[in-house]
């Protein structure tokens, strides 16, 4: 089980300096991707499955020996604000080998998480566990968003405030980890997924 | 209504394509990429202050939410700070719910100002303090103060609406909108860059910004830090309209055509105080507009980088117009407010001009990759 970084300090403290997270995952990326893809893809915030150990002062970035090189990376991303009750976390995952790659769960210290989809049922869209997880099919990336496959927090142990940093493990099937760090932000869409009556 | 326009250019055409063949081959200018122009956001200065002035212009002031303290602010910048980053790359935002409007930075820069009250709420001495009341003011709360602006300038209007919408929306847990002031200058492509705007008066507007070397010794601060003054200022078009040219160029020492001062033949020729008409009168009259504001020393020029504004006539057609007026300095109180007294004191354009909003802001240093605007002041 891989520390999930977070300097020690809570990610509900405020304290933890997104620039720096930034800074350091641009690192790691650099070190794992060649420059150039960066570039080219002009993200700045890319979280990567890294084989080697995290640079000094990492807060963002690690993964288990057991995990292949840069497997995976998590791109942009972010929370869902919420003052109270069930949010959820997304992103772009990316899979950097030539094999399928799948998160089979997710774990954070802000909440219990589970893998949810959106699927019609009875004429309406509702969230359900993803059975399975997520596959990331081989070279090819996984968009989790409102309104679509994401990161369930089922029940934060606390409110998580525009700015936040939480701090996330995916759980790789073959026993490789992924840690990324994501930021909150206020937003009022994807209503849906938070529709009453779930469980 | 368009298919008469095109039969009736069809028959122009058809009828006399021989006598005027300059008329048919007017030359349609090849189409040039404005859209995927960016000024980067990362550097020890902010950008958007000292760089070329785009089309469009936006200034949304916030009033800090009671209990924003120093952490909040900061978290606040750096989710500011994240959006500005990636919507002057042309990407979009996190949680962008229209990423399609982030494709086109236009040139777009997001600069940040911090006026007193953030500082007061960050328990910290603000290095701006509000100008005083002029004699000419009629100050308007709803064009005043701010704890915070943000600068939105592109060369396309959709732009500056996308990165507006998405900086108040992740801007709304920290702070209400308290004002939101846009304007324009001259379209990209009208003008060779380096050109002086017009205003809706019609003149000249910012001849004697400082240039080239100048530029640093006026604007920043050692620690790459400057000022911001934000006025609106309404114009009286009505009476405007009224004068004569040769009453115009008199209330401000310039000719309307060229801006060249009433002493010179070019715009940026100097004026000549010391010169007097067939009747010992001063070619550049004592109460001209020029002559109030004008200053030689470089650390006493301040940079003018207005946008004009014009909002909907009223049901008589008088115009609601005027210029955002927006300058930096690196110290308001050494560079803006001398000139600015004067000018109270006596410039025959305050006939015309009316101050009804006034605001400053301290814009902190620029970032480096992975940094938020303001972290060396709330962190």
């Amino acid at each position: 089980m891989p520390v999930v970084a977070t300097n020690g300090r809570s990610p509900y403290g405020g304290e933890t300096i997104f620039g720096n997270v930034m800074l350091t995952r641009t690192v790691v990326a650099v070190a794992a991707l060649a420059l150039t893809t960066l570039a080219g893809c002009g993200s700045s915030s890319d979280a990567t499955a890294s084989s080697g150990a995290p640079a000094a002062g990492s807060t963002s970035t690690s993964a288990s020996s057991a995990a292949p090189a840069a497997a995976l990376t998590v791109r942009d991303p972010w929370v869902k604000a919420a003052d109270s009750g069930m949010t959820a976390a997304f992103a772009t995952l990316v899979n950097n080998t030539g094999a399928d790659v799948t998160v089979e769960a997710a774990t954070s210290p802000a909440s219990p998480m589970e893998l949810h989809t959106m699927t019609m049922k009875d004429g309406a869209m509702v969230m359900e566990p993803k059975e399975g997880g997520f596959v990331i099919k081989a070279g090819g990336s996984h968009e989790l968003s409102p309104g679509g496959d994401h990161l369930m927090l089922m029940k934060p142990s606390a409110p998580i405030k525009a700015g936040d940093e939480l701090s996330f493990t995916l759980k790789l099937t073959g026993g490789g980890t992924v840690d990324f760090t994501a930021v909150a932000k206020p937003f009022a869409g994807a209503q849906e997924s938070y529709a009453p009556g779930h469980s | 209504m368009a298919g008469l326009g095109t039969a009736a250019a069809a028959g122009y055409l058809a009828a006399a394509p021989a006598a005027t063949p300059s008329v048919a081959a007017v030359p349609v200018a090849d189409f040039q990429d404005i859209g995927t122009g960016i000024i980067p956001f990362h550097g020890e200065r902010q950008s958007g202050i000292t760089d070329e002035p785009p089309a469009h212009g936006s200034f949304v002031a916030l009033t800090l939410a009671k209990g924003t303290d120093r952490a909040a602010l900061g978290r606040m910048m750096r989710l500011l700070t994240d959006d500005a980053v990636r919507l002057t790359r042309g990407e979009p935002a996190l949680g962008d719910t229209d990423a399609e409007l982030a494709r086109h930075p236009a040139r777009l820069t997001v600069t940040f100002g911090f006026g007193p009250g953030l500082y007061r709420a960050a328990g910290l001495e603000s290095p701006v303090a509000d100008l005083p009341v002029f004699s000419i003011d009629r100050l308007q709360d709803r064009w005043s103060g701010g704890d915070l602006v943000m600068q939105i300038c592109a060369d396309d209007a959709l732009t500056v609406t996308h990165t507006q919408r998405m900086l108040i929306k992740d801007a709304r847990p920290f702070g209400a909108v308290r004002w939101v002031q846009r304007g324009f200058r001259r379209s990209a492509g009208v003008h060779k860059a380096g050109f002086t705007q017009r205003n809706v008066f019609g003149q000249l507007d910012g001849t004697a910004n400082p240039k080239d070397a100048e530029m640093a010794a006026a604007v920043w601060n050692a620690d790459h830090s400057t000022q911001l003054v934000v006025r609106r200022v309404r114009t009286d078009i009505e009476t405007w309209d009224l004068l004569s040219v040769g009453d115009k160029e008199n209330s401000t020492g310039r000719r309307m055509e060229s801006g060249a001062p009433l002493t010179g033949e070019a715009e940026h020729d100097e004026p000549d105080f010391e010169r007097t008409d067939s009747t010992g009168l001063p070619v550049m009259p004592n109460f001209s507009h020029v002559t109030r504001a004008h200053v030689t020393d470089p650390k006493l020029k301040i940079l003018r980088r207005p946008f004009n504004y014009d909002e909907a006539p009223d049901a008589q057609g008088r115009p609601d117009s005027g210029l955002v007026f927006a300058s930096y300095q690196a110290d308001i109180v050494r560079q803006y407010l001398p000139i600015q007294r004067r000018l109270a004191e006596k410039d025959l354009l305050n006939e015309w001009t009316t101050p009804i909003g006034s605001a400053v802001f301290a814009v902190p240093p620029g970032c480096a990759e992975g940094g938020w605007i303001g972290e060396r002041v709330l962190a």
